[in-house]
């Protein structure tokens, strides 16, 4: 068995099958896919909704569609895929332990690595919500896997808990297949879905959407035989008697999703508190040298094409690490400023030529907002939003002649006018 | 005269449309960030479309993702989805294979996976 | 109808310890349990604590049994293959008054006969455990305390019994209970029916009302409900040992500890409930939350996995009752066995069989019997060439199901294959720690749902999470 590969990349989702494909196209032949399911697109073959691909194929797609457009692509290639084997450890000098029924436990050396690996949905555990632990309990992504994989009803009755899109999406689907969805309640004041998934997945079936409440109680001892919700306050504290019952058999959870660093930390690679994926410069390189990172193991995206986008520069950039090894840099840091939660890349290397994209995230739902890029009180970029929301990645892009001029950390902040 | 409150469904977007419409006619159309908002709002207030999504379960068991080609109307989606209940293909399936033709108003239901 | 020697009644930590003491004679046997599996009462929930023996006062069963069972619980649990550590336990003081009450407690420990315990300060505390409070002024050290995996134990002693002759009921519920002569008839409602001559009465909660069947009013027992707050492997270096708050009159309040699989657990609570639900409260998280934070301020919270609750029977007489009933003959009870417990349960199971059954049975010994049982999760502990060797014959091995903790498909067959045989996703978790981890099951459960439905060679829809009524999907779709 050859033991040796220039780049793995790990996870065959559409983070790992887009970098693939660029690595190929950069000149990289010895590439190794490793992929943990049976068969490659990960999450997106249980996303059987359409809205993929708008931004990338002009088309609206569903995800197994998008999917297939990939695994087609690593397919015409020839790019090695090694399915149903799982990485079990990865170590700083790029070894990489897995194992799989074909190939027993084995340890492969790569010159550059690809993380590709995901992210997972927060469970319900994570929110201590009071009450008992029966059966019916899903999170929202598991619930479309028995859906839309498996073909059962996880149940009939439905209370969603979270608006985010998965949640969303599985309040339509649930109702397609004869579930009643009696509700949505989300903690915060505003949903962080998008609002055509308001639209069409809520409004459509007349859903009701509880802003600013949250379940407080789960009852049923075998099975979900109802939840109590309440209204909370600012600090998100259940107000006294605003509580409301619902009898239901399930209860959905989609409350955000968590990028799976699980072998990045095995790795020694830092992890950026906002998020909660590696740290980066601007071609997705670890601060591990030749470790790359993309897709929602980076950072959780809300459109798949800009994973496609994101896994392409991570892809190239392997290739040429392949080529031409560890280079010098220049650093500068970026930050998140005011009204902003994160910012990704971390850090822009001044060698690595051409504009870098900036990726944030604001902490509020803000109308008539200026975002902006600035170093040592010089504005780099800036631009104007009608509407900005925590549930919508925002971008701007720093022109490489401004780059170079940098000598301060950037800092991405918003202003309300 | 009336003022219509809409979500652009067409995109991530989301914008929000107000459509001004006199019984069937849409006499204006506010907020649209791109020319398929327009046309999404003047659907809408007429006669509102989506395309369905669901899977299918094939011979074997696998289920298969298909969608309708077209949107439909929207009072016929659960309709649509009842049929597609009884669709039963052999694999392999590949995307955009016919599974039921006409399954609304000319619409086909086509396979939005491959399979098999 | 079958007849047995003895019948258990109850699959938790004593009736399950002491079945498998029972079969280390030539006795027929057999457990009841009302659930879908064993384990599923106070025996799979608690601290998990193996107590050195300060807390009985002197003279109590609790106390001679704790002490006794702390010496026999580390090579037991590791001849049945179960994780334990014998770590050691501080109890921390936070004033000169409760610096007070650890004397007298480390006085009562050595009374008692518990050995090396050591009343030290806040500094040499701290080296032990950097991250308690800076307020503690002190803590007694036990270092003959530890930790234990109370369901792998109790799954384990049962499954090992079985493996030598002993026979598993398992929704047996118990309804009505005759006795003939010498001997006992115990018949569920829906007419299934065993006998036996001795009826061993290990039913937790329902002690009471098992000895009420049989003909015994005598036992009282309530129900305590302690909730638990779980952490992140990722946490686990907080502390190194089980530290616990100093007694008061209030009780001995919550512990902050890490379990032997590396997780921090932070509990009980302890409210009288009447109610047998194990519902966690807002309130009592919430105080398990403050308290957690006075030990370590430094508690990582926001790492929380999983919240539970346990609900445990304790006695009106506040100590174990292990005994024959005085008024039916053959009739043994194990009840009100609240904490210490499951240090207790070696100690008393073979106090249960060489004692009370022996005075029925002349004992002879088991020829045939072997004491030892592969962990459920023996794969991890493989190399990787016996690794790669067991792949080679069974490739299930090389699947990995449950990704958060690394349990292949080969380990989940053989939970749902071997004794006692796991029917139900919680059972399976139990024995393999598959949905266990920090995603609590959403990427592993269906596949684990499709493994169980395929050797039960059942539908999808008739899985459940935790036997009947608890079924994880409502029906196919089309």
């Amino acid at each position: 068995m050859k033991t040796e590969y220039h780049v793995i990349i790990i996870g065959g989702g559409p983070a790992g099958l887009a970098a693939a494909v660029a690595a190929y196209d950069a000149g990289e032949r010895d590439i190794l896919i490793l992929e943990r399911e049976k068969k490659t697109g990960g999450i997106l073959n249980q996303c059987i909704h359409n809205g993929f691909g708008l931004t990338r194929f002009r088309e609206s797609l569903s995800g197994p569609e998008y999917a297939a457009r990939y695994i087609d692509e690593v397919e015409k290639r020839n790019i090695e895929v090694w399915k149903e084997t799982t990485v079990l450890s990865l170590s700083a000098d790029k070894k990489v332990t897995a194992i799989s029924a074909a190939r027993g436990v084995f340890t492969l050396q790569a010159r550059a690595v690809v993380l590709a690996m995901g992210c997972r949905e927060r469970s319900r555990g994570a929110l201590n919500i009071a009450g008992s632990r029966p059966a019916g309990i899903y999170s929202a992504g598991t619930a479309q896997k028995y859906v839309n994989m498996m073909g059962y009803l996880p149940g009939k009755n439905v209370v969603i808990l979270g608006s985010g899109d998965i949640g969303l999406i599985m309040a339509r689907r649930m109702t397609l297949e004869g579930a009643k969805v009696h509700a949505v309640c989300e903690i915060m004041p505003y949903s962080s879905g998008l609002k055509r998934n308001i639209a069409q997945c809520l409004d459509d079936f007349g859903i009701p959407l509880y802003l600013s409440h949250t379940i407080t109680k789960i009852e049923g001892k075998d099975r979900v035989t109802g939840v109590v919700i309440s209204e909370v306050d600012a600090e998100k504290r259940p107000i006294a008697g605003t509580e409301r019952h619902f009898d239901c058999d399930t209860v959905l959870f989609s409350v955000g999703l968590i990028p799976e660093n699980e072998l990045t930390k095995g790795a020694g690679i830092a992890l950026c508190r906002g998020t909660k994926g590696a740290e980066v410069y601007q071609n997705r390189e670890t601060l591990v040298s030749g470790i790359f990172a993309c897709g929602n193991v980076l950072q959780v995206h809300d459109l798949v094409d800009f994973v496609s986008e994101e896994s392409e520069t991570a892809g190239r950039a392997a290739a040429e690490y392949v080529r031409r090894g560890a280079q010098p840099r220049r650093t500068v840091a970026v930050k998140n400023g005011k009204n902003v939660t994160y910012v990704l890349p971390q850090r822009i290397d001044k060698n690595i030529g051409g504009d870098v994209k900036l990726f944030f995230r604001v902490s509020n739902t803000f109308h008539n907002c200026v975002i902006k890029a600035e170093c040592g009180g010089k504005i780099l970029a800036k631009r104007t939003k009608r509407v900005a929301a925590p549930g919508e990645m925002e971008t701007l892009i720093l022109k490489y002649s401004d780059i170079g001029g940098a000598e301060e950390e950037i800092t991405v902040s918003l202003e309300e006018a | 005269m009336t003022t219509k409150k809409l979500t652009c469904i067409e995109c991530p977007m989301g914008c929000a449309i107000e459509a001004e419409t006199e019984g069937e006619r849409v006499l204006s159309v506010k907020g649209n960030g791109c020319p398929r908002g327009r046309m999404y709002a003047e659907n809408e207030v007429i006669c509102p479309r989506r395309v369905v999504t669901s899977t299918v379960r094939a011979y074997d068991g696998t289920m298969v993702p298909v969608k309708t080609a077209q949107p439909v109307k929207k009072e016929e989606m659960f309709a649509v989805i009842e049929k597609i209940a009884a669709v039963h293909p052999r694999l392999p399936v590949r995307v955009g294979d016919i599974l039921y033709r006409g399954i609304a108003d000319g619409i086909d239901l086509v396979a939005a996976g491959n399979a098999g | 109808m079958q007849i047995f020697d003895v019948i258990v009644i109850g699959g938790g930590v004593i009736g399950g310890t002491v079945l498998r003491e029972l079969t280390k004679y030539r006795l027929n046997v057999c457990l009841l349990e009302k659930e879908g599996d064993v384990c599923m009462g106070q025996s799979r929930a608690n601290s998990g604590i193996v107590h050195a023996g300060y807390d009985a006062a002197e003279g109590t069963l609790k106390a001679k049994f704790n002490v006794a069972g702390n010496k026999m619980m580390f090579s037991y649990a590791r001849e049945l293959g179960v994780k334990c550590e014998q770590n050691g336990s501080f109890v921390v003081a936070f004033s000169q008054e409760e610096l007070q009450t650890l004397y007298a407690l480390k006085e009562r420990g050595e009374r008692n006969g518990v050995p090396f315990l050591e009343v030290v300060g806040a500094e040499k505390l701290r080296k032990y455990e950097p991250n308690v409070s800076s307020r503690a002024v002190g803590a007694l050290y036990a270092p003959t305390g530890g930790t234990v995996c109370p369901y792998e134990l109790t799954i384990a002693a049962i499954g090992n019994a079985m493996d030598n002759g002993a026979q598993l009921f398992c929704d047996f519920e118990v309804h009505a209970i005759e006795k003939n002569g010498d001997r006992f008839r115990v018949a569920t409602r829906d007419g299934r029916e065993v006998a036996g001559k001795l009826l061993i009465n290990c039913a937790g909660l329902a002690a009471g009302a098992i000895a009420n069947l049989a003909g015994d009013p005598s036992l009282h027992i309530g129900a305590r409900k302690g909730e638990y707050l779980l952490l992140d492997r990722e946490s686990g270096n907080l502390v190194s040992r089980t530290l616990f708050f100093t007694p008061t009159k209030a009780g001995k309040g919550i512990l902050v500890s890490r379990t032997v699989d590396g997780n921090i657990i932070l509990g009980p609570t302890a409210e009288e409930t009447q109610s047998r639900l194990t519902e966690t409260s807002a309130e009592g998280l919430s105080a398990i939350m403050r308290k957690a934070q006075e030990m370590c301020p430094d508690v990582p919270l926001y790492n929380t996995i999983t919240s539970f609750a346990g609900v445990r029977a304790y006695s009106d007489r506040h100590d174990f009752i292990i005994e024959e009933s005085k008024a039916v003959n053959g009739l043994i009870h194990c009840a009100g066995i609240e904490s210490p417990g499951l240090t207790s349960a070696p100690a008393i199971a073979q106090y249960v069989a060489e004692t009370l059954v022996g005075k029925h049975f002349a004992l002879e010994k088991n020829a045939s019997f072997c004491g030892a049982r592969k962990s459920d999760r023996f794969f991890a502990e493989l190399s990787v060439e016996e690794k790669n060797k067991l792949i080679a014959r069974d490739p299930a091995f090389g699947k990995i199901v449950c990704r958060c903790e690394q349990v292949t498909e080969g380990e989940i067959l053989h939970a749902i294959k071997s004794n006692p045989p796991a029917r139900n996703i919680d059972a399976v978790k139990r024995r393999t720690r598959s949905g266990m981890g920090r995603c609590q099951g959403g990427f592993c459960q269906p596949h684990i749902a499709e493994l169980i439905a395929r050797e039960l060679d059942i539908p999808l829809d008739e899985v459940t999470k935790s036997g009947r009524g608890s079924n994880l999907v409502a029906e196919a779709c089309k």
